[in-house]
C-alpha cells in the first residue's frame, strides 16, 4: 500500500533486527545463569566464556539441594512470600473496595497517605523498624518480615484492586442489595467472583515483590534459620571460597516461582504498573 | 402491593442540589412514570425509593412505613436497571433465584417461582444460559424475571429499555404494560423518553431541574400542560411556541405575533403586566390551506414526510412553526399558505416564567 | 456512614503502625545519638548529626553518585523503553511471543538481577570482561565492579536492563490509547510518518512521559538494592549512593542516629525535587 516493496522489506528487516537485539539482551543474562548452573565443575573455568559447555551435568543442583541450607531458605521464602501475598491481597481487597465504591470524609487524605508512603524513601524506616522489631521480638522471625512486607505491599495492592473493582459495574451490587444481600454478602458472592482474575494477579504481584526483597531481610533476619532465599544467596556469595556453580543453580531455583507468577500476571502488567506507577 | 409516599424530599450531592423538595404519592397498584431530561433528578428519586441513596432531608414511606433508615434489602422492592445488572457468573435460573435463596426459601418453592416467572416471560429454554450468551431483549426479560419472582411490594424501573433497539423497545413497552396488568403491582418507571411515558403510565410525573413540574394522566399533561417545560417535553413533534403580545380588548384578548393579528382568546385568562407572552399550539392542531380561520398565513420552508404523515416547517413572521398532518403535502419553497386552528387549542404562557396563564 | 472506614481500617492501621510511625521515629532519630550497642545512647543532640553530615566527604560523594546513578538509569531506561514501545505498538507476526520475553526482566527479583550481573561482569565466570577486552574496551579482562573509576557502571547497566520494560509497558499502554482515527486523518491530510510521530504521538505521550519519568526518578534514587548487592557501595565508597549509604551505615556502622540523619537529608532533597517539578509544571501550565 505505502512505499515500494523494497523499502517495506528494508523497514521490516530493520524492525525485526532491532527487536532481536532486545530479545537477546533480555534473555542472555538468564541464559548465562542457566548455562553455568549446568556446566560441570571441572570445565566451569576452562570454558568460562564459551556459549555452550561441552558437557552438561546437574551436579550443582544436587549440591544445592543436598549439601546446603538452600532448601531451608527456599522454605522460609515461600512461607514469607505466600503469607504476605495472601494477607496483603485480603487487606487490599477491602481497602480497594472502599476506595472504589465509597465517597467518604477523609478519603482524599487516606489516598494521599498511601501514595506518599509509596514514594517515601524506605531507607528511613530501616533503623526505627529494626529498633521496634527488636523490642517486640520480631527480628530473626518470619512473622516480622511478613508484617513489614504486607505493609509495604498494601498501598500498591490497594490501588490495583481499586482499578479492578472500578471495572465492575456498581449496579451489580445494587441489584444484589435490592435482592436482599448485605453489602458484604454482595461483595463476597457477586463482586469477588467477578474480580477473581484481578485478585489472583494481585496475589502474583505481591508474591513477586516479597520474594525479591533483600534489604529488610538482610537487616532483620541474620540467623540462618530465618533467612530468606535472597539473604542466603547473598551471604553464600560473600564466603571466602566462592562456588559459582551451586550459587547459580540456586539462582535458577529462585527464578522458578517468579516465572510462574510472571505468566500469571502478564496480562495485568499495564494495570499493575499504572496502579503503582512508582513501584518498580 | 403498596403505596409510596414521598414527603418534602431533598437531596444534595456535595453543594449541588439534585432534588429540591419533592412531594409525591403513588397509589397502590399504580404505574407511575417519572419523566424528564437527563439530570432532572428522576433517577435519584428512584434510587431514594430503592434505598440506594439517602435523602438529605424529607421522608420516604412504603406501605405506610417510614423507610429512610432501612437498607435496600429490607424494603421489599425489586428493581430493573438500565444495564440490567445481571450477575455475569450465574445462569438465567440462578440470576432469578438469587433473591429467594438469600431469603432461604425452600428449593421447591424457588423452582416453582422461577419456573412460573420464566414461563411468563418465555425464558424456559434459556434457563441454563449465562447472561453473555443472551441477546439484549432476552437479558431485559431476565432482569424482569428476577424482579417478578420475588413478588415484591413495588417494582422500580430505571430506564429499562434504553439499551434496546427501537423495534424491541416497542415490544417490551407493550409487554411490561401487560405484565403490570396481570400482576397489578405498584410500579415506578423512570425514562427520558416521553413516548414511553405517554404509552405506559397511569400517571406521569414530569420533572425538571430537581422539581416536579406536573403530575397527571398522560392526556392531562398533553392537553393541559402546567408550563412550557411540560408542554414542550411531552408530544412529538414538539409543541410550537411563538413570541407574542397580548392586549385586552372589548371582545377578548387580542394576540399579535410579529405585529400581525394572530387570534383572540377569552377574557377570563390572566395576563402579565407587560403583555409579553408565549403562545403554544400543537403541530397537529393546525391545518394548512383551509380558509375560514383567523386569516393567518405563513411561508413554507420545507416539508418532511414519513409516508404515514408529513411535517411542514413554516416561517411565521420570522418564527419557525411546524404543522403535522396525515395528508401528503406538495409545496414550493417560499410559497405562502393560509393556516387554520381552533383557538381552544391555543395555550398561553407567561413570556418570562413560562408558567401557563389560565 | 461507617462502612468505608471499616473496609479501609485494617490496611490503614497496618500502614500507620509499620510505615507512618517509623517514619516519624526515623526523623526523630536524626536529632538523637542512637547507637545500637550502647544502651546509654539516645540523648538529644540537636543538629550534631547534620553538622557531621556537612563535613562528611562520603556523603557528598554519595550525593554526586546519586545524581549520576539516577540520571543515567532513568535516561537509558526511558530511551530504550520508548523505542521498544514504539516497535511493539503495531501488530506484526510474532508479537505475542516477543512481548512477554522482552518484558520478563521486569519480573526478575532485584537481588537476583544484581547477583547475576555481577557474575556476568566477573571475569572468572562471566563473558562480558572477555568480550570487552576483545573489542579493545579494556586493557585486561578485569572486573569493573572492583575498579573505583567504573564500579557504578555495573549497577547502572543492571538497572537499565531491569527498568527498561517498565517504561516500555507504561508507554505502550499510553500509545495504544491514542485513537487510530487520528493517525488515519493525519495520513489523509498527507502527513509523513515522521510528522505523524511529531504532531500526534509525542503530544499524546507527553503527559505519561512526564509523570512516569518524574515518579521513576524518585523511585530509582530511593532504590539501593542493586548497589548493595553488587558492590556494597565499594570499592571505597566509589559506587555509594545516598540510599545505599544509609543502609550500609545502619547495617555495618550501627550508628542509627547518623543513618537517620542521612535518610532525612535524602527525604528533604527529594521533597525539594518534587516541589521543583511541581512548580515547573505550574509554570508550563500557565504558559499555555
Amino acid at each position: 500500500m505505502r512505499g515500494s516493496l523494497r523499502s517495506r522489506t528494508i523497514k521490516w528487516t530493520l524492525h525485526y533486527a532491532v527487536l532481536l537485539i532486545y530479545v537477546v539482551a533480555a534473555l542472555f543474562p538468564l541464559y548465562w545463569l542457566v548455562k553455568v548452573s549446568i556446566t560441570p565443575n571441572d570445565i566451569l573455568y576452562k570454558q568460562g566464556t564459551d556459549l555452550l559447555p561441552s558437557r552438561f551435568s546437574l551436579e550443582h543442583y544436587a549440591t544445592v539441594v543436598g549439601k546446603s541450607d538452600f532448601l531451608l531458605f527456599f522454605r522460609n521464602s515461600i512461607i514469607v512470600s505466600g503469607v504476605t501475598a495472601i494477607a496483603s491481597t485480603l487487606l487490599a481487597t477491602a481497602s480497594g473496595y472502599a476506595f472504589s465504591r465509597f465517597v467518604f470524609r477523609g478519603k482524599f487524605w487516606i489516598v494521599g497517605l498511601m501514595l506518599v508512603t509509596q514514594m517515601f524513601p524506605l531507607v528511613i524506616v530501616i533503623t526505627p523498624i529494626f529498633s521496634i522489631f527488636g523490642v517486640l521480638g520480631l527480628t530473626n522471625s518470619l512473622t516480622g518480615l511478613i508484617i513489614i512486607y504486607t505493609a509495604f505491599n498494601i498501598p500498591f495492592a490497594t490501588f490495583l484492586m481499586q482499578s479492578f473493582f472500578d471495572g465492575i459495574p456498581k449496579e451489580l451490587e445494587e441489584a444484589a442489595m435490592i435482592d436482599g444481600a448485605t453489602r458484604f454478602k454482595a461483595l463476597v458472592q457477586i463482586v469477588a467472583p467477578l474480580t477473581l482474575p484481578g485478585i489472583v494477579a494481585t496475589v502474583g504481584f505481591c508474591f513477586t515483590g516479597a520474594w525479591g526483597e533483600i534489604l529488610f531481610a538482610l537487616l532483620l533476619n541474620s540467623s540462618a534459620s530465618t533467612s530468606t532465599f535472597p539473604v542466603g544467596l547473598l551471604l553464600y556469595s560473600t564466603r571466602a571460597t566462592v562456588e559459582f556453580g551451586p550459587m547459580m543453580a540456586a539462582g535458577v531455583l529462585a527464578l522458578l516461582p517468579v516465572c510462574v507468577f510472571f505468566f500469571l500476571i502478564q496480562r495485568y502488567l499495564v494495570q499493575g504498573l499504572t496502579a503503582g506507577a512508582v513501584k518498580g | 402491593m403498596a403505596s409510596i409516599e414521598i414527603a418534602n424530599v431533598r437531596k444534595d450531592f456535595g453543594a449541588v442540589p439534585v432534588l429540591k423538595g419533592v412531594d409525591l404519592s403513588i397509589a397502590s397498584g399504580e404505574f407511575a412514570v417519572l419523566v424528564g431530561p437527563s439530570g432532572c433528578g428522576k433517577s435519584t428519586l428512584l434510587r431514594l425509593i430503592a434505598g440506594l441513596e439517602d435523602a438529605s432531608s424529607g421522608d420516604v414511606h412504603i406501605d405506610g412505613r417510614r423507610v429512610n433508615d432501612l437498607p435496600p434489602r429490607d424494603r421489599d422492592i425489586a428493581m430493573v436497571f438500565q444495564s440490567y445488572a445481571l450477575y455475569p457468573h450465574m445462569n438465567v435460573r440462578d440470576n432469578m433465584a438469587y433473591s429467594l435463596k438469600l431469603k432461604r426459601t425452600p428449593a421447591a418453592r424457588i423452582a416453582e417461582a422461577v419456573g412460573g416467572a420464566a414461563a411468563k416471560l418465555g425464558l424456559e429454554a434459556l434457563a441454563g444460559r449465562k447472561p453473555r450468551e443472551l441477546s439484549g431483549g432476552q437479558r431485559q426479560r431476565v432482569a424482569m424475571g428476577r424482579a417478578i419472582v420475588r413478588n415484591p411490594k413495588a417494582f422500580l424501573f430505571d430506564e429499562p429499555l434504553s439499551n434496546l433497539d427501537a423495534r424491541m423497545r416497542e415490544q417490551m413497552r407493550f409487554e411490561i404494560r401487560k405484565l403490570h396488568r396481570d400482576l397489578g403491582a405498584t410500579s415506578v418507571y423512570v425514562t427520558h423518553d416521553q413516548i414511553e411515558a405517554m404509552t405506559m403510565a397511569d400517571r406521569i410525573v414530569a420533572m425538571n431541574a430537581g422539581i416536579i413540574q406536573q403530575v397527571g394522566t398522560p392526556l392531562e399533561l398533553y392537553d393541559d400542560p402546567a408550563n412550557m417545560f411540560v408542554a414542550g417535553f411531552i408530544g412529538s413533534p414538539a409543541m410550537n411556541f411563538l413570541d407574542a403580545r397580548a392586549r385586552r380588548g372589548e371582545h377578548g384578548i387580542a394576540i399579535t405575533v410579529g405585529g400581525t393579528a394572530f387570534c383572540t382568546l377569552p377574557q377570563s385568562l390572566s395576563l402579565p403586566e407587560d403583555g409579553h407572552v408565549k403562545i403554544g399550539i400543537r403541530p397537529e392542531r393546525i391545518r394548512i390551506g383551509a380558509s375560514g380561520g383567523e386569516g393567518v398565513d405563513a411561508a413554507v420552508d420545507m416539508v418532511e414526510t414519513t409516508g404515514a404523515a408529513s411535517v411542514a416547517h413554516l416561517d411565521l413572521a420570522g418564527q419557525p412553526l411546524k404543522v403535522f398532518t396525515t395528508e401528503r403535502l406538495q409545496f414550493a419553497q417560499g410559497q405562502r399558505v393560509p393556516l387554520a386552528f381552533d383557538t381552544g387549542h391555543v395555550c398561553l404562557f407567561d413570556g418570562a416564567s413560562g408558567d401557563r396563564l389560565r | 456512614m461507617l462502612e468505608p472506614y471499616l473496609y479501609s481500617a485494617p490496611a490503614l492501621l497496618l500502614i500507620t503502625v509499620t510505615t507512618l510511625v517509623p517514619i516519624v521515629i526515623g526523623i526523630s532519630y536524626a536529632f538523637r545519638s542512637v547507637m545500637l550497642l550502647d544502651p546509654t545512647s539516645g540523648g538529644f543532640v540537636g543538629l550534631d548529626n547534620f553538622r557531621d553530615l556537612m563535613n562528611d566527604a562520603s556523603f557528598w560523594n554519595a550525593l554526586r553518585n546519586t545524581v549520576t546513578w539516577t540520571a543515567s538509569c532513568v535516561a537509558f531506561q526511558f530511551v530504550f523503553g520508548l523505542i521498544l514501545a514504539l516497535m511493539l505498538n503495531r501488530p506484526f507476526p510474532g508479537r505475542s511471543i516477543i512481548q512477554p520475553i522482552v518484558f520478563l526482566p521486569w519480573a526478575i527479583p532485584t537481588f537476583l538481577i544484581g547477583m547475576n550481573w555481577s557474575w556476568l561482569l566477573n571475569p572468572a565466570i562471566g563473558p562480558l570482561p572477555h568480550w570487552a577486552y576483545a573489542l579493545g574496551l579494556m586493557s585486561t579482562p578485569g572486573n569493573i565492579l572492583s575498579d573505583p573509576d567504573y564500579a557504578l557502571l555495573g549497577p547502572v547497566i543492571a538497572g537499565i536492563w531491569w527498568g527498561m520494560p517498565f517504561f516500555a509497558i507504561t508507554l505502550l499502554a499510553a500509545l495504544q490509547s491514542i485513537p487510530r482515527e487520528i493517525y488515519e486523518a493525519a495520513e489523509i491530510d498527507g502527513a509523513s510518518s515522521f510528522e505523524r510521530f511529531r504532531s500526534i504521538t509525542l503530544p499524546f505521550l507527553a503527559p505519561t512521559m512526564v509523570v512516569t519519568v518524574m515518579l521513576r526518578t524518585i523511585w530509582v534514587a530511593n532504590s539501593p538494592e542493586l548497589i548493595v548487592v553488587m558492590t556494597k557501595g565499594g570499592p571505597a565508597d566509589a559506587s555509594q549512593i545516598v540510599a545505599s549509604y544509609v543502609f550500609t551505615q545502619a547495617y555495618q556502622g550501627l550508628n542509627f542516629g547518623y543513618a537517620s540523619a542521612i535518610a532525612t537529608a535524602l527525604v528533604v532533597l527529594l521533597l525539594i525535587y518534587a516541589l521543583l517539578l511541581l512548580s515547573i509544571r505550574q509554570m508550563m501550565l500557565r504558559a499555555r
